[in-house]
């Protein structure tokens, strides 16, 4: 029981205090507030090559500090983040972008899960069509267990009461 | 009614193929944008003598290639020999561009190894080689006689990539 009151306490204290993953990186001064906030999120958005599931901004490698320096310069000197997305993809596609384009070879990874959705609810509203029409044709009017199992061993026998099946009786 | 068991049997099948070609890539090999464009253009000191510098354009109207090297770098000791082999061979001059390394290092890696280069060249910033999408050491590209990249492989080069990919395109030099 204690032992359980420790790794619950444990955990809590990860959701409360998370670890700061750009606690690493170099300070960059910025002229203006929003010049520095653009610099962060931008870090954020872009890919480390080098490690490929991190981002510039918690990366320590020496190719994510050049590149975060290269971004720092261009805001500094008045480019846009259209701008340095552009440097950086025109060097390592759009693979340096976390969140991919929008184009043919990503399609299926933008639109997959609307897809999936779509079908779901088809499938859904399909398979409760089913089970009403299927409700119609129990034998719900027998009150007790007894009565419905005899019900249904009689209707085993007989072709199925379907109307769209009728026609085509067994054997 | 066989429907409903047929449909999650194909699903299952779909992912399995889906998943099995996802295990065949090879995360590391990021396209390169350069191929089939310009070869970025540079000009940086050679590592023998500080004083002369390359540019790409200098090797304009010949195939050469374009070989991405340091000292610290591990995998770079098992292409070397290959790189010597080629450069014996004189299939077409290649570039050596020293990344992010210090040239005293670099210059003893040669003179231990054997120098392949038609010129080495120093990128000690590495700003060059973020130019020409250098992630990691080795690199290695081809640029044709119009100075477009027409060819890049990431990693260490081997005999066989060299037999079977690098010659072929290498070999329009010599006729």
């Amino acid at each position: 029981m204690k032992h359980l009151f420790y790794t619950f306490a444990l955990l809590l204290s990860l959701l409360v205090f998370p670890s700061d993953s750009t606690a690493s990186i170099e300070v960059v001064e910025f002229d203006t507030a929003s010049q520095e906030q653009r610099y962060r999120e931008l870090i954020q958005e872009l890919r480390c090559l080098v490690c490929q599931n991190q981002n510039l901004a918690g990366s320590d490698a020496p190719l994510a500090k050049d590149l975060r320096e290269i971004a720092a310069k261009m805001i500094q000197r008045g480019d846009s983040d259209a701008d340095i997305k552009t440097f950086m993809r025109s060097r390592y596609g759009d693979f340096v972008l976390y969140e991919p384009p929008f184009n043919w070879s990503t399609a299926f990874l933008w639109l997959g899960p609307f897809i999936l959705l779509l079908l779901v609810v088809i499938g859904l509203v399909l398979n409760i069509r089913r089970r009403q029409q299927e409700e119609l044709f129990k034998p719900t009017h027998a009150t007790n267990d007894a009565d419905q199992i005899k019900v249904r061993n009689l209707m085993r026998d007989t072709p199925s009461l379907k109307p769209n099946e009728s026609e085509k009786p067994k054997r | 009614m066989k429907l409903k068991y047929i449909v999650p049997l194909l699903a299952f099948f779909g992912l399995a193929v889906l998943l099995a070609k996802g295990l065949t890539l090879d995360p590391k090999a990021i396209p390169s944008t350069r191929i089939n464009k310009p070869a970025p253009s540079f000009e940086l000191p050679v590592l023998s003598n500080a004083n002369e510098k390359f540019r790409p354009e200098d090797l304009k109207g010949q195939r050469w290639v374009l070989n991405v090297w340091a000292s610290w770098c591990v995998s770079c000791r098992y292409e070397h020999p290959i790189l010597n082999d080629m450069a014996r061979a004189g299939l077409a001059p290649i570039v050596g561009l020293n990344y992010k390394d210090q040239d005293d290092e670099a210059a003893q890696w040669l003179a231990e190894r054997g120098d392949p280069y038609y010129k080495a060249v120093t990128d000690n910033s590495g700003r060059v080689g973020i130019d020409w999408g250098v992630v990691a050491v080795p690199e290695t590209f081809i640029i044709d006689e119009q100075g477009n990249v027409i060819y890049k492989h990431t990693g260490p080069i081997t005999r066989e990539l060299v037999n079977s990919e690098m010659i072929p395109l290498l070999s329009v030099n010599n006729q």
